[in-house]
């Protein structure tokens, strides 16, 4: 039975069979619907394992800096400071000492004005925390030069 | 041949059968009656902001950028804060300035190509921060439009992005009513906050909570009832955005304010 009509519809299954030979080959053996359905757990599930992979940078723990650093971990529990983390000015801690063996540590004005930038917001917390205008209160000098972060009050003053 | 009786005995069986709802026929999953009996609490995590604790430092911001490897200097963010000040006259005035990613250190509203325009205190009714994020939501459109299955939900609710398998089709950058996806600078994939996943999975806080010095930002299991973010869920006053949208958002708000999109 030769006919015209055949020629192409061969093509096309060749086609199909392909595809889906390629397919098997292509798509990973975890892909698949997982406990949230087709609608929305559509997924390969290695790539889960892939984001939990991802390196931690901040531990985000005072206590942790504290046997080494215990003079600035004692002077700022004191303080108002002591709600900072130490890495929100140092830095990520990453595997320190190991590596990096230093920190650095940001000592811009604009790190200390992001609270203590006077802004009167009355319904939010910003209004509660003392501020200045950078402008007029001794522009160009770090803060650090007079006061201590690590004892902030006025009693602290260098 | 069909009698009286059969055919009002049939009638009756055939009205009863559709008045059965089509829940009668599923069939209860055993670890689902587990789960509601007490014994150990599944795990969803959700997201609690206190918009009253935030005064606008952007360290969240700072943080999660250099946690998550997000480019520091382009003007894309998985988290930012708002600033939202309303004057005497009822107008609203809200900037974001590079996702306010060093903090707000000027009283003056960034209005982007339109300069600055600086507000007098005097001014000022009311004046707020707001810091948004991924809402994780429960019925997340992102991976619903994805073609390619590249985005997802895990079971724990957190909405991720498989990087080896996005086509970069823009999708459910489109789909998010939120606005929180964009593409990420190097990669050239769709990219947001996936709550940290690879710290909470260690039993730590997110960048951005754990960054936070004020405690306006929390992270916990909304399936535990003693979990700290779960009993204020529960128990005060707290608002999610955009809930018209169906999305069931999973970011909690404490003092969300009508102007807040």
């Amino acid at each position: 039975m030769k006919s015209h009509v055949w020629r192409p519809l061969y093509v096309v299954v060749a086609l199909v069979i392909l595809i889906l030979a390629v397919r098997m080959f292509y798509v990973p053996k975890d892909f698949g619907i997982w406990e949230r359905g087709y609608m929305y757990g559509f997924h390969r599930k290695g790539s889960e394992n892939d984001w939990k992979a991802f390196k931690v940078k901040y531990k985000f723990d005072n206590e942790d800096c504290k046997d080494c650093h215990s003079d600035k971990y004692e002077s700022i529990i004191k303080t108002p400071h002591a709600i900072i983390k130490c890495e929100n000015c140092h830095g990520p801690e990453l595997d320190h000492p190991n590596d990096p063996p230093k920190l650095t540590v940001d000592k811009r004005r604009e790190l200390c004005l992001r609270c203590h930038y006077q802004l009167p917001y009355p319904t939010s917390g910003r209004a509660n925390i003392m501020g200045i205008d950078p402008e007029k209160h001794n522009p160009g000098v770090e803060c650090v030069m007079c006061h201590n972060p690590h004892n902030p009050t006025l009693e602290g003053l260098k | 041949m069909i009698t009286r009786r059969q055919f009002l005995a049939n009638t009756a069986k055939g009205l009863a059968g559709l008045a059965l709802p089509a829940a009668a026929f599923e069939i209860i999953d055993p670890k689902k009656l587990f789960a509601d009996k007490g014994g150990k609490p599944g795990l969803r995590w959700a997201f609690l902001v206190d918009t009253y604790k935030c005064v606008g430092c952007g360290l969240c911001v700072k943080a999660c950028k250099i946690e998550n490897e997000v480019p520091y200097d382009a003007k894309v963010s998985r988290t930012w804060v708002e600033r939202y000040v309303i004057t005497k006259d009822g107008k609203l005035h809200a900037d974001s300035p590079m996702a306010a990613r060093d903090g707000f250190t000027t009283s003056k509203i960034d209005l982007g190509d339109r300069g600055f325009e600086d507000i007098k205190a005097e001014d000022i009714t009311k004046a707020f921060f707001v810091p948004k994020l991924c809402n994780q939501c429960e019925k997340p459109p992102c991976a619903q439009v994805c073609p390619v299955g590249a985005t997802y939900q895990t079971e724990d609710g957190v909405v991720l992005v498989d990087r080896t398998w996005c086509i970069g089709c823009g999708y459910c950058i489109m789909a998010c009513p939120y606005g929180v996806r964009f593409f990420h600078p190097v990669y050239h994939v769709a990219e947001k906050c996936t709550f940290c996943y690879h710290r909470i999975k260690k039993g730590l806080k997110t960048a951005c909570v754990g960054a936070c010095p004020f405690g306006a930002r929390m992270i916990g299991n909304i399936k535990d009832p003693d979990d700290p973010v779960t009993k204020i869920i529960r128990t005060q006053r707290v608002g999610v955005l955009k809930s018209e949208y169906g999305t069931e958002p999973q970011v909690y708000y404490i003092g969300l304010d009508e102007e807040v999109r």
